[in-house]
């Protein structure tokens, strides 16, 4: 290590050989950086998975443009949306089709423990707005009180899920009825519920008495093929005369409500906040092990000054020290941070993971940070005054 | 030894503090120090002896008089010129000041290794060389903390000579040492630097290396009070 750290930097290594000199010392200070690591990574898998579990649900769905009430921020937000603009939408020359689309959480109580599943009711004739792995179980819910479950959800021991096919349906009481899973889908846990469930609006309407075929969550549209999307959502502003509705493409309201879900609700700010405290946690930890190796060293630093070594030298071994630091202590965060993530994963059902996006991004964020933990903790050099060693 | 003058002081004055509390550390002092001498500065705690030596060996800057460093007058230089200065200079402290993390041999590349563009095995080559020199050649992968009091001094004196320096500034080498390895530490440094063609200028309280000096200086509140030349070998 010592030979190759002296031909990349083509002088004595002399920051891996003050770090590696105190071996103790050492081992604590990549502890220190490798927690501050594992810290960043729990908190951006969680944040991750909150974006990829937020975005999941529109995955299911194949539409252009989305009609909803002004304050549903989310999928499974807000107030309902009249039917009767779906009818005036598809007035429209480019708008094709259109389907409300009916959202609420049913509880499954299975005996000791109740899950939660987000339920879409939609109108099982209208194949063409559900993504291709839907298509073929969407026949099933013709008949009432029948539904396609997540296979993922959590709560749900895999064995019983992967028994569910329609020669061996799986049958189950929620809400005073009945309910028979013909098929499956792959959906998996999310913040606001176990996991998901698909109906026809007409069971839909069974579970929720309260609610209105009338009025749906959301008005999804599919638009002719080549339409101009954003042209089609202008016309569709003047063409429906409640201007207080939300109309937009379906992209851009998956992304305002992932947008939404990081910026306005708590677990996204708390999560927000939690990367950031890793990394003041990793830049406050690299400072002081930088700032007590240099107090340590002062004598030798203004030795080396008397001798003439210039201030870009001094800089070199505390960004070398710095490196070492945020190099060797980002493998083990590494390594023990997509253990944790695999291991909350299994058991929460949630989308976390390590991706090479994230590791290489916590990788240069701590080379980053420890370089700038560096460049501050130098400033103490300046009481390395050469003309004190006599 | 020649004539030729490394170091020439005139009528040097240099003061500490400010305002009232400023104090007068050194008054009109002249000098001349020439290739290969070896000069010993003594006299009491306070009477300067440090102020001069950090003066010529460009670690303060000069306040008012002239001290002219290998042609360079160091009135007015800039920190950079000082800086460059000090390259070519070998400096040997007390507490012989080695790095506990480099080995023997590494402390001494340190000594060469401050001028750009030598290259590393050249330097390693001239460091294992002056441990040979110096007598330990055996001990080159030794950290300091593995060598006495006399070996770290030795390594100190290897480090200020590796790099070929005009003038060696020591600060009492010989203080923290018993008698035997003090008397090795001068006589190499006298020997080595003799050889080389290298000015020495020691400072002292140590009467017992008074012997080995070409000439003994003697400041006494901030004045160059005795010059004394000497039939030192």
């Amino acid at each position: 290590m010592s030979r190759l750290l002296q031909r990349i930097f083509g002088r004595l290594p002399i920051g891996w050989l003050q770090l590696t000199h105190k071996r103790g010392r050492f081992a604590a200070a990549l502890a220190g950086v490798a927690f501050a690591n594992v810290l960043v990574f729990v908190q951006l898998g969680i944040m991750n998975s909150m974006a990829e579990a937020t975005l999941r649900p529109y995955g299911f769905f194949d539409a252009d443009v989305m009609i909803s009430a002004a304050d549903a921020n989310a999928l499974a937000e807000g107030g309902n949306v009249a039917r009767q603009w779906m009818l005036q939408a598809l007035a429209d020359p480019d708008v094709n089709d259109g389907m409300g689309l009916f959202v609420g959480n049913v509880p499954w109580d299975r005996g000791g423990t109740d899950i939660t599943l987000t339920t879409f009711g939609v109108d099982p004739g209208r194949p063409d707005f559900v993504t291709h792995g839907l298509t073929d179980g969407l026949m099933y819910l013709q008949v009432q009180d029948t539904v396609i479950l997540d296979r993922l959800a959590r709560g749900l021991p895999h064995e019983e899920a992967a028994a569910i096919r329609p020669q061996t349906p799986l049958a189950f009481e929620t809400e005073n009825r009945t309910l028979t899973a013909m098929t499956t889908f792959a959906g998996g846990g999310a913040f606001g519920g176990d996991g998901y469930m698909l109906v026809s609006d007409q069971t839909f309407l069974s579970l929720f008495p309260s609610r209105s075929s009338a009025a749906p969550d959301h008005i999804l549209l599919r638009l002719r093929s080549g339409a101009d999307v954003a042209a089609t959502i202008e016309r569709l502003q003047g063409l429906i005369s409640d201007h207080s509705l939300r109309i937009r493409s379906f992209v851009d309201a998956a992304v305002e409500d992932l947008r939404y879900q990081q910026t306005q609700r708590p677990t996204g700010v708390i999560f927000g906040f939690g990367v950031l405290i890793g990394v003041l946690v990793g830049l406050v930890i690299v400072y002081q092990v930088l700032s007590a190796d240099v107090a340590d060293h002062l004598r030798e630093y203004a030795t080396f000054k008397a001798m003439g070594y210039r201030p870009r030298f001094f800089l070199g071994i505390v960004i070398e020290e710095a490196l070492v630091l945020g190099l060797l202590g980002f493998l083990p965060g590494l390594i023990v941070g997509t253990a944790i993530l695999t291991v909350m994963g299994k058991v929460t059902t949630l989308p976390l993971a390590m991706t090479p996006g994230m590791a290489v991004t916590v990788l240069l964020g701590t080379l980053v940070f420890s370089v700038i933990s560096g460049g501050i903790a130098t400033r103490r050099l300046a009481a390395a005054d050469p003309a004190d060693l006599f | 030894m020649d004539s030729d003058p490394i170091v020439e002081v005139r009528g040097l004055n240099h003061w500490f503090g400010t305002g009232e509390a400023r104090k007068l550390a050194l008054s009109n002092i002249n000098m001349t120090l020439t290739r290969g001498g070896f000069t010993v500065l003594m006299g009491p705690s306070g009477s300067g002896k440090t102020t001069v030596l950090t003066l010529v060996g460009c670690l303060r800057a000069v306040q008012e008089g002239s001290v002219r460093l290998m042609g360079h007058e160091l009135n007015g230089a800039s920190a950079k010129e000082l800086t460059a200065l000090r390259q070519r200079l070998g400096f040997i402290f007390q507490a012989h000041n080695l790095h506990e993390s480099l080995t023997a041999l590494q402390n001494v590349i340190m000594g060469v290794q401050v001028r750009p563009g030598l290259p590393d095995d050249l330097a390693r080559h001239a460091a294992a060389r002056a441990l040979g020199l110096v007598g330990l050649s055996d001990r080159l992968d030794y950290l300091p903390a593995k060598l006495s009091g006399g070996q770290k001094q030795r390594v100190a004196v290897a480090r200020a000579l590796v790099g070929n320096p005009a003038l060696v500034l020591a600060d009492e080498p010989t203080a923290a040492l018993d008698k035997d390895s003090a008397s090795d530490v001068v006589d190499l440094l006298k020997r080595l630097g003799a050889r080389r063609g290298t000015t020495t200028l020691l400072v002292t309280h140590d009467n017992r290396i008074l012997d080995r000096a070409d000439r003994i200086l003697t400041l006494e509140d901030g004045r160059l009070v005795s010059v004394k030349e000497t039939a030192a070998e």
